[in-house]
């Protein structure tokens, strides 16, 4: 049924935009290009990080490849079926092997719930006529997969930690056996000690399930941890992408190098020289014109002003968006 | 009043033993036991620790920002030295002078700078009335100080932006106008909570440089609380590493990285995944468990239950006391010595 090499999804010039202003029958307004033209695909087992910070669109990526927001352009494949524009009751049987781990285990899930009834709750809805018993099995052993005991399922999510909570989410999420898992920041809201446990659970279910996943987050370390492979996304745009160690040890587009020079690092002998990016991302609504980084790139040209320059390739495996090819990039460490 | 016996004579702020009890339903929460630390001018502390270790509470205790009782008891002593070079203990003083200090002596910046500015109040209306409450100076002059702190802080055209509001700016503009209001006064002591936690790490990097320059150019001391072991190793002088509200471990920075003695902290360090290229992806060595509940503390060393070299009958039983490593380095752990003779590592 699956190869081992198989593409599990495969998104291609990916675009969401949302319409701002202007009334419900006027023409007026203008579009936020919270997603513009990004591209990338994730094998079997293998795990994507998406990068970037606050309002460069990496998780409207994740909702939009799920179809919880309808694409504006661009395609979305799963398993090589085009499922951008499928309707709701076909996209149903896809929906349980697409799956989503969000970011606060406090909010994401329900308060009035028991842990067994929400780890359940997917197999009520796609898998209605399993009957009770067998259910409460599958979910004890899914608490068990993630860490948990089979006697939580009587609890409520209150009386469990933040780290338990996630693997809660964790759990719901996989309850179906997905083929693709999108995790939105699964561990930012955890405490380090905690975070640990979390990133090693998922490695741990990836090996298990051959799970192929989209790692969203903000912490390169994290994702350099985990992530076989890395995008990097600035305003909407993904601007660099490679396999995880040649992004980290050869970074050929600035961003890529200002946001790793930025993460301070837990070893006082490390000083690299630090690159302090001036100002604030820009606002989407109004974005430069030409390289969106270049308003705060240190290595700018007035070319960089002029068309918006695509992705290409710099080495094997290997995407920037960068016009400059003389550069000499600083590492991530 | 008389200055306490013990009082390090370079010292700015002087905390001894201080704890902070909360009354809940569930019964007494302790937030604080025994906390004693020393800021000297000019210094960085670093308060680390995992949610709920009760550095946040150690700051807000300090200017007696916490709740009044019955809700809330603090006990210990808070030592500042004031202008004239006097200790004042701030737990004993009343009210209207506590208020004098705040802001004027001692600032504060929190987590959320989205938060913490008033919505309503254009920028430049909240840094001048920090500085016309504490100067007593007229609204013109406190205007104008209010754009050079801004321009102080690294805000561009500081004049025209002190007239937007709060939503016209970004987290890590925000920050800075937090900044801006808590070094209106010239503080002596800045204690800053989480600065960082809420911004990117590109904006982060700013903040930390700015508050770095700041630092130098005004002498003052900063309490730096933080989760991120990263911007300790970034910015601090000195650490204490808190665990379920005390002092787990004591040192200079770099000792602290180099060398650390207690279980937890060594835990902690080898928790934090690193930016590094390739080489063997090992998993991560996460602390099993996690932070006990306050209302219910193991009843040796807090960290016992999760630590590998605790010893049944000794961890769990007696709950260690800050020991001295070295002149500065300070533990609080039964088996420092031994675990020292290289099986911690």
């Amino acid at each position: 049924m699956s190869t081992p090499d198989e593409t599990i999804i495969e998104v291609a010039d990916l675009r969401k935009w949302f319409r701002i202003g202007g009334g419900m029958f006027s023409r007026s307004g203008v579009d936020v290009k919270a997603v513009d033209g990004v591209s990338f695909s994730v094998r079997r087992g293998e795990i994507l990080g998406l990068v970037g910070e606050s309002g460069s669109g990496k998780t409207t990526v994740g909702r939009t490849l799920l179809r919880l927001t309808e694409p504006t352009d661009g395609t979305i494949r799963f398993r090589g079926q085009d499922i951008t524009h499928l309707p709701k009751r076909a996209m149903r049987p896809i929906r349980r092997k697409l799956q989503l781990v969000f970011q606060d285990p406090f909010a994401s899930l329900n308060p009035r719930m028991t842990v067994g009834r929400i780890v359940a709750a997917p197999l009520i809805v796609h898998e209605p006529r399993m009957g009770q018993a067998e259910r409460a099995e599958r979910v004890a052993e899914m608490l068990q997969m993630v860490g948990l005991l089979p006697g939580h399922a009587g609890r409520f999510p209150h009386e469990f930690s933040g780290g338990q909570r996630q693997r809660i989410g964790i759990a719901r999420a996989l309850m179906l056996r997905p083929d693709f898992l999108v995790a939105d920041e699964p561990v930012s809201a955890l405490d380090v000690s905690i975070q640990a446990q979390i990133v090693n659970l998922l490695l741990d279910l990836r090996a298990r399930f051959s799970l192929a996943m989209l790692f969203i987050s903000h912490d390169l370390a994290v994702v350099g941890h985990l992530c076989d492979k890395v995008a990097v996304m600035y305003l909407g745009r993904m601007v660099e992408s490679a396999p995880t160690i040649e992004l980290f040890a050869n970074p050929r587009h600035p961003y890529t190098e200002a946001l790793f020079s930025a993460v301070p690092d837990p070893d006082p002998e490390v000083r690299r020289s630090r690159i302090i990016l001036s100002g604030d991302i820009p606002s989407p609504i109004n974005p430069p014109s030409g390289c969106v980084f270049r308003t705060r790139c240190r290595y700018a040209l007035p070319a960089c002003a002029g068309d918006v320059p695509p992705l290409r390739n710099v080495a094997p495996n290997h995407q920037s968006a960068c016009i400059r090819d003389d550069l000499a990039l600083q590492p991530a460490m | 009043m008389t200055p306490p016996p013990r009082m390090d004579p370079d010292a700015l702020l002087q905390v001894e033993d201080l704890s902070v009890r909360f009354r809940s339903d569930t019964g007494v929460v302790s937030a604080l036991n025994g906390v004693t630390l020393a800021v000297r001018p000019g210094e960085t502390v670093a308060l680390v620790g995992e949610s709920g270790s009760g550095k946040s509470v150690t700051s807000l205790a300090i200017m007696r920002l916490t709740p009044s009782p019955p809700g809330c008891e603090v006990g210990g002593r808070v030592w500042l030295r004031g202008t004239d070079g006097r200790p004042v203990d701030l737990l004993a003083l009343p009210g209207e002078a506590m208020r004098k200090v705040r802001g004027d002596r001692i600032a504060m910046i929190f987590q959320e700078p989205m938060t913490s500015l008033n919505p309503v109040l254009t920028i430049g209306e909240q840094i001048a009335e920090a500085i016309a409450v504490h100067r007593g100076t007229s609204r013109a002059s406190a205007w104008n100080a209010a754009g050079e702190l801004l321009e102080l802080v690294g805000i561009p055209e500081p004049r025209a932006r002190l007239a937007t509001y709060p939503h016209h700016l970004s987290g890590g503009m925000r920050q800075r106008v937090m900044i801006a209001i808590a070094l209106s006064c010239d503080p002596a002591l800045l204690i800053a909570d989480e600065p960082t936690t809420a911004l990117d790490v590109t904006v982060q990097a700013q903040i930390l440089d700015l508050l770095r320059r700041l630092q130098k150019r005004t002498g003052m001391a900063v309490i730096f609380i933080t989760h991120n072991l990263g911007v300790v190793a970034e910015i601090a002088d000195r650490v204490m590493v808190m665990y379920a509200g005390r002092i787990v471990e004591e040192a200079a920075m770099r000792t602290l990285f180099q060398a650390p003695r207690m279980p937890y902290t060594v835990k902690l360090m080898r928790s934090v995944p690193r930016l590094q290229i390739g080489g063997e992806r090992v998993a991560l060595e996460a602390i099993p468990g996690s932070v006990p509940d306050p209302t219910n503390l193991p009843p040796g060393c807090a960290f016992a239950p999760r630590c590998s070299h605790a010893m049944e009958g000794t961890c769990d039983v007696v709950g260690p006391d800050l020991e001295e490593v070295q002149p500065g380095h300070f533990v609080r752990c039964v088996r420092w010595r031994e675990l020292a003779g290289g099986t911690a590592r």
